[in-house]
């Protein structure tokens, strides 16, 4: 990873800006790591022809007048953003082939600023999944190793395959979705910074549906500056998303290095679980410590519903998935498998089309829907939600403005480690990140540093609705301070 | 509450997934383990609480009740299976 693909967006972009190199330059050399990189099954497309035309057009772009935000900067797109005449396929063979004839807002957003598309990356199949294992091209392999072994790794997911990208220097900055913490989780595993921004603040137009309440899109970039570059694009309100809101996009860059002294950063006691590695508890206090050092001051507050946010998203998640992919029924697109009545040609479409874990939430989601069990599980959980956000705002109201949380409870494991069995074994995974999604709030997660095994950790900030500006600015302490991490190439 | 293989099936057909025998025990044993652990919920006091409806409280947008868009038969049918002169082509469902 020398030369070009080294380059964050920041750093490609004044560089691009002083002519050093061309757009079309920096595709092809993350074009060509792309194609010795295939070991990884990080892209599940790539788009090398239309990343050139798209690098031709921002170089022609910026001889002709002033350059766009992202003039020239390559973007890897998760295959779960619908993107114009480029397959689309979620990671399920229900959409085999689906080749959409529209752009998603936040990747049309991206290309009116200049962006050039690598290519479509890799993720769990509808984005259910805290591994990258459910996707139907397969796993992803993290770029990173425990020291001295060469067991295969995840990179974490849903956006595995994005995380794998930018970790791996294949592209410089990705776009994900984030519903319980597919975002956050795979770049805590992969090293990397990821950000899920407020609900309502991006777009979901063109994304396909997973949990509609829950869902968010955000990006995934090897720092802190470049998520707040891509943020601001991504973000915007759009009249085809009735829940996305219409509020001014701050200059999030701007936010990057700005003073958090005399901020009051929450240290929420329900997150320091049991069971949880000493090294994440380690890293965790010396987060607090730079922090610290840079004026701000460690609160501890109490999260009490923290504990029931898990069990309560996964009603809400499969409730909404449920209902959202009663759409792939063999008939308007993807795959149909026939049968002799309309009702078998839907039954046999979708148990082809779908893989065991969708099956699996899909059902849930029908059964906590279903008649004479809506009050007891679907209302139920949606109250616990109501409880989980106060817990927030109360903390928000008496004057915190943001909090530090570790981003997971251990660091990367490996490929078949935890796809058998419990599937709950799995959903722990997210403890710490889904509460974000299910209060609503801005998430990112920041490397934070190496475990003994040499494996990367990342540290959560959480913060008030549509203050992303906070999280970059504290995010951009941490980073400072922990520096970041590269995997070493063996791919 | 945990489910038996006539309730597994019964979802399966609402949900429109076919299942075989083998995989009706195999997603017994698995929605059970969902179910037990989103049992804890139970002992929350959620008495008086509202359900949360809208995660950022916000009035619903509207706009004029007029057509913005159609007219793109092709780009619909584009991705379909089966079509036939604009139509999406399913089996007989009226006899």
């Amino acid at each position: 990873m020398t030369g070009l693909t080294a380059l964050t967006i920041a750093q490609a972009r004044d560089a691009l800006a002083k002519k050093e190199f061309t757009a079309v330059e920096l595709a092809d050399a993350h074009l060509a790591a792309m194609e010795q990189a295939r070991a990884l099954n990080a892209y599940v497309l790539e788009t090398p022809e239309r990343a050139r035309a798209m690098a031709q057009a921002a170089d022609a772009h910026r001889r002709g007048a002033a350059a766009r935000p992202l003039e020239g900067i390559p973007i890897a797109v998760k295959d779960m953003f619908c993107t114009a005449d480029v397959r689309t396929s979620a990671g399920s063979r229900i959409l085999e082939p689906f080749v959409p004839t529209y752009e998603s807002t936040v990747s049309g957003n991206l290309w009116r600023d200049g962006a050039v598309l690598l290519g479509k990356t890799n993720n769990d199949e509808f984005a259910m999944g805290s591994s990258n294992e459910t996707s139907c091209f397969g796993a992803v392999t993290s770029p990173w190793r425990r020291k001295g072994a060469n067991t295969k790794l995840v990179p974490g997911g849903s956006s595995g395959g994005s995380a794998a990208a930018v970790a791996a220097f294949l592209a410089p900055g990705a776009t994900g979705t984030d519903t319980g913490g597919s975002i956050r989780q795979p770049a805590a595993f992969t090293g990397i910074v990821g950000l899920k921004p407020t609900y309502g603040r991006c777009s979901r137009w063109g994304i396909v549906a997973f949990a509609s309440s829950l869902d968010q899109a955000g990006p995934l970039t090897r720092s802190v500056r470049d998520a707040a570059i891509l943020l601001r694009s991504m973000a915007g309100h759009d009249p085809k998303d009735t829940t996305c809101v219409d509020l001014p996009v701050p200059d999030y860059e701007a936010a990057v290095g700005r003073s958090v002294k005399g901020m009051r950063i929450g240290i929420p006691k329900e997150y320091r679980v049991e069971g949880m590695p000493a090294e994440i508890e380690a890293l965790w206090q010396a987060g607090r410590k730079w922090l610290e050092a840079a004026g701000a001051t460690m609160v501890e507050v109490s999260l009490p519903h923290t504990k029931y946010a898990l069990p309560a998203y996964y009603i809400v998640a499969p409730a909404e998935a449920s209902s959202n992919l009663a759409r792939y029924d063999g008939v308007r697109y993807g795959l149909r498998v026939p049968g002799k009545d309309v009702t078998e040609l839907y039954e046999r479409t979708r148990a082809a089309g779908f893989g065991q874990e969708v099956r699996r939430r899909v059902m849930i989601g029908t059964y906590v829907l279903s008649a004479g069990y809506y009050d007891a599980y679907y209302l139920r959980a949606q109250q616990v939600r109501t409880l989980i956000k106060k817990d927030f705002e109360d903390c928000f109201n008496a004057g915190i403005d943001a909090m530090l949380t570790p981003t997971t409870p251990s660091a990367a494991f490996g490929v078949g480690e935890k796809s058998s069995g419990d599937p709950v074994e799995m959903y722990l995974n997210d403890i710490f990140t889904v509460t974000v999604n299910m209060a609503g709030l801005p998430g990112i997660s920041v490397p934070a540093g190496l475990d003994a095994q040499g494996l990367p950790l990342g540290l959560q900030l959480i913060g008030r609705p549509f203050d992303e500006e906070t999280l970059f600015a504290l995010g951009e302490v941490i980073e400072q301070a922990a520096g970041t991490v590269a995997a070493e190439r063996w791919w | 509450m945990s489910v038996d293989a006539k309730t597994v099936r019964r979802i399966a057909h609402l949900a429109r997934i076919a299942v075989t025998d083998d995989e009706v025990e195999h997603l017994k044993g698995e929605l059970n383990a969902i179910l037990a652990f989103v049992e804890q919920l139970s002992e929350v006091d959620v008495k008086g609480v509202e359900p949360m409806t809208s995660v950022t409280p916000m009035t619903m947008k509207k706009r004029p009740d007029v057509v913005t868009d159609g007219g793109n038969p092709d780009a619909i049918l584009k991705n379909a299976p089966a079509t036939q002169d604009n139509y999406f082509l399913v089996p007989k469902v009226v006899e």
